[in-house]
């Protein structure tokens, strides 16, 4: 590299390198006494906003109703083929109710394509994203895992209902 | 031939065809609701209007005669244009029912709001409201919202099953269909409505929210119901028959099939009582075993009884396969004394497609050499043989023995060896000796013939525990595509049963006979070379449309 000359040589202060050192120190001091961004999870945990996509979660109406009809829409539009559903007919208005509905968690991706199609607003994506099972079958909810109080809900709707 | 230019496309029509049949029969699909190739014309749901050359104004395709030199527009602006008024007409006070509708996926209006429609209505006042969940007849269901009102069912019901039950009544948009008072919508025929129907107005009762129409594959088969053999789509899912719907074959039964045959001619299929195992008799108790040493008893024991104190029984509702197999075993046996059992019912019959002969086979089985009274072998001597301890043994594939008129409870008592093939438990099952469960019609290849000596195939649409579906070529459903074995539902249940052919294939093998059948079709190939009604036909031939066999006159009784 000996024919290669600088543009320009360094200046003398350049050539000490001191304000640089300086320069980097300050910068680490005043990260050095911001606020701490990292979660000790799992003894602190993250509360993601109402857009995040965490586990799909069947809404629960007041009276311990689920809100699904059981049309099959959400089992046909899932790409993974994680949900299957299983209508039988009631006595109510809706006529249809969902006497089996299972969403196999190791199918999931997450996409949310379930809570864009249903007609009925009863299935969205919850909070949730703590999905830890020891066997397959575990894997599989069914509607004692999946059916949640609308209270606890209501962010995500609010967001639907906004941005959908 | 007079011509007629369609979307600038020149076809031929029959004289006294209307535009919409003509255009039909080249693929010229043209918008329709109340007209239906089979029914009267009423030409009232008005979307399929079509733009004539030379007519001032639009007119209905389905009422309107073809002409020398017509030329017709389907699909210019002015067509269109009117035929969206038309769906949005219709859709005003048509519910959003479609998540809990079980037309939906089948629906005609569905269709066409998808490909004939905006997509959005204008119509902000509050819809029409009329009765929903109605029995209007014993195995249908009335929805009044979601009728359009096009008069199919009226039609179907007077035109077709000869039963004049349906009327409109009210005007307007309280128009609705009805039953005169008192009556039930009852006919045999009734559900054929279901099918026609445009909507989900009318629904199935026995399906009702089963299953949605895109989670089940379609298997062409031939209903077991009657000797008629109409065409059938078996619909499957998660291995399990759902619902059975007729398939259109003119020479047989039309577009239609009995509610009967329908409802109840699939049930055993799902049943309880479904033999699970093979099973021998050991100190007194059936107990499981293995094929292999089932296969190996029956033919032992087979061997122990000489020809003459030997029975075999073929079965009308076993395929020709099953009892040509069973009529040559009888043959290298040299066993003569071989019968089959009648299922008909006096009286229980119609000009329309009900059969008195309850087999689906009786035919077929003749012609494959089993036949009632053979050799002058009737079952009144087979149960005076057993009686007097004359017939020792009997085989009997996909029957009941104690369906034999005048057999009561200790007809068969003297009877040292019982082999019998059965799909279901039944008292022949409970009394056997040796039980092989046998594969149902829905689970197996074949063929039948039927009273007017149309040959038909069926094919497997439920999978048992010896088939894969996508080994064997079977009908799948994008959930049997892609489901794996930790998926629920790919763990519905498989039976271990084998088709009777196999069963006695292998019995044949293990007496040492040259039984060497892969599949139903190398039986049926040989058959085509063996018996001269059946020469020059194959399962390719026989298709999914059936064929008719040359032979003028088929003797079922000899």
């Amino acid at each position: 590299m000996s024919g290669m000359k600088r543009k320009k040589d360094l200046t003398f202060l350049q050539r000490i390198y001191l304000p640089e050192i300086v320069k980097g120190l300050k910068l680490t001091l005043t990260n050095m006494f911001r606020p701490n961004v990292t979660l000790q999870y799992p003894e602190q945990k993250f509360t993601p906003p109402a857009s995040y996509r965490g586990r799909p979660v069947l809404v629960e109406d007041k009276g311990n109703a689920e809100r699904c009809v059981a049309c099959g829409l959400c089992a046909r539009v899932c790409p993974a083929l994680a949900i299957e559903v299983q209508a039988s007919e009631t006595e109510n208005e809706k006529e249809r109710y969902p006497v089996k509905f299972e969403i196999n968690m190791l199918r999931c991706i997450f996409c949310g394509f379930c809570e864009e199609v249903c007609p009925e607003e009863a299935i969205v994506m919850s909070k949730d994203y703590e999905l830890v099972f020891s066997k397959r079958s575990d894997a599989i909810y069914g509607k004692d895992k999946l059916l949640v109080p609308i209270d606890n809900l209501k962010d995500r709707l609010e967001f639907l209902r906004n941005f959908k | 031939m007079p011509k007629i230019i369609i979307d600038s496309k020149e076809i031929e029509f029959k004289q006294g065809q209307t535009i919409i049949e003509a255009a039909r029969e080249n693929g010229i699909d043209i918008p329709h609701f109340c007209w239906h190739p089979k029914l009267s014309v009423s030409g009232n749901c008005r979307v399929c209007l079509v733009e004539v050359e030379k007519m001032p104004k639009l007119v209905i395709s389905c009422a309107t005669l073809a002409a020398d030199g017509m030329v017709v527009n389907t699909r210019s602006e002015k067509t269109l244009s009117a035929r969206r008024a038309v769906m949005e007409f219709i859709l005003i006070n048509h519910p959003l029912d479609c998540p809990i509708c079980d037309e939906a996926g089948e629906c005609k209006l569905q269709d066409y709001a998808y490909s004939h429609s905006v997509g959005e209505s204008r119509f902000v006042e509050e819809k029409a409201h009329n009765i929903k969940r109605t029995e209007i007849g014993p195995r249908i269901m009335f929805d009044a919202e979601r009728c359009i009102s096009c008069s199919r069912c009226i039609r179907f019901s007077s035109e077709i099953a000869g039963a004049n039950q349906l009327t409109f009544t009210k005007r307007g948009d309280r128009v609705t269909i009805s039953t005169f008072p008192g009556e039930s919508f009852d006919n045999p025929y009734s559900m054929n409505t279901v099918d026609i129907c445009p909507v989900g107005a009318l629904t199935n009762k026995d399906f009702r929210f089963k299953s949605r129409v895109w989670e089940m594959s379609a298997t062409k088969s031939i209903c077991t119901g009657c000797s008629r053999g109409c065409n059938i789509d078996i619909w499957v899912r998660n291995n399990k028959i759902m619902r059975l719907t007729p398939r259109n074959n003119e020479q047989v039964n039309a577009d239609w099939m009995c509610d009967n045959g329908r409802i109840n001619s699939f049930k055993f299929v799902n049943a309880e009582d479904r033999i699970d195992s093979v099973q021998v008799r050991k100190e007194g108790f059936l107990q499981p075993v293995t094929w292999e040493e089932g296969i190996k008893t029956a033919a032992v024991s087979l061997k122990k009884f000489k020809p003459h104190e030997i029975a075999f029984i073929g079965s009308p509702y076993a395929t020709n396969e099953d009892n040509y197999l069973m009529a040559k075993l009888a043959k290298a046996l040299g066993v003569q004394n071989i019968s089959i059992i009648q299922h008909s019912v006096e009286g229980d019959c119609d000009d329309i497609l009900i059969r008195e002969d309850k087999t689906p086979n009786l035919t077929g089985a003749a012609l494959a050499g089993i036949r009632p009274n053979y050799n002058g072998f009737s079952l009144n001597q087979l149960v005076d043989g057993i009686r007097q301890k004359k017939i020792k043994a009997v085989y009997i594939i996909e029957d009941d023995l104690y369906s034999i008129a005048g057999a009561d409870e200790k007809a068969f008592a003297n009877l040292e060896l019982l082999i019998v093939n059965s799909s279901n438990r039944n008292k022949t099952t409970l009394s056997a000796d040796i039980v092989f469960p046998a594969s149902t019609f829905a689970e197996k290849n074949g063929t039948f013939v039927n009273f007017a000596g149309v040959v038909q195939r069926i094919r497997p649409a439920v999978a048992t525990a010896e088939m894969d579906r996508a080994l064997d070529g079977m009908e799948m459903s994008k959930w049997d595509k892609f489901g794996t074995k930790f998926d629920r539902w790919m763990q519905g249940e498989k039976k271990d049963a084998k088709p009777t052919w196999r069963i006695i294939t292998q019995i044949g093998e293990q007496l040492g006979m040259k039984f060497k059948y892969e599949m139903a079709e190398n039986v049926f190939d040989e058959m085509s070379g063996a018996i001269k009604e059946f020469a020059g036909t194959d399962y390719d031939k026989i298709g999914s449309e059936g064929l008719k066999l040359k032979s003028e006159k088929i003797a079922v009784n000899v």
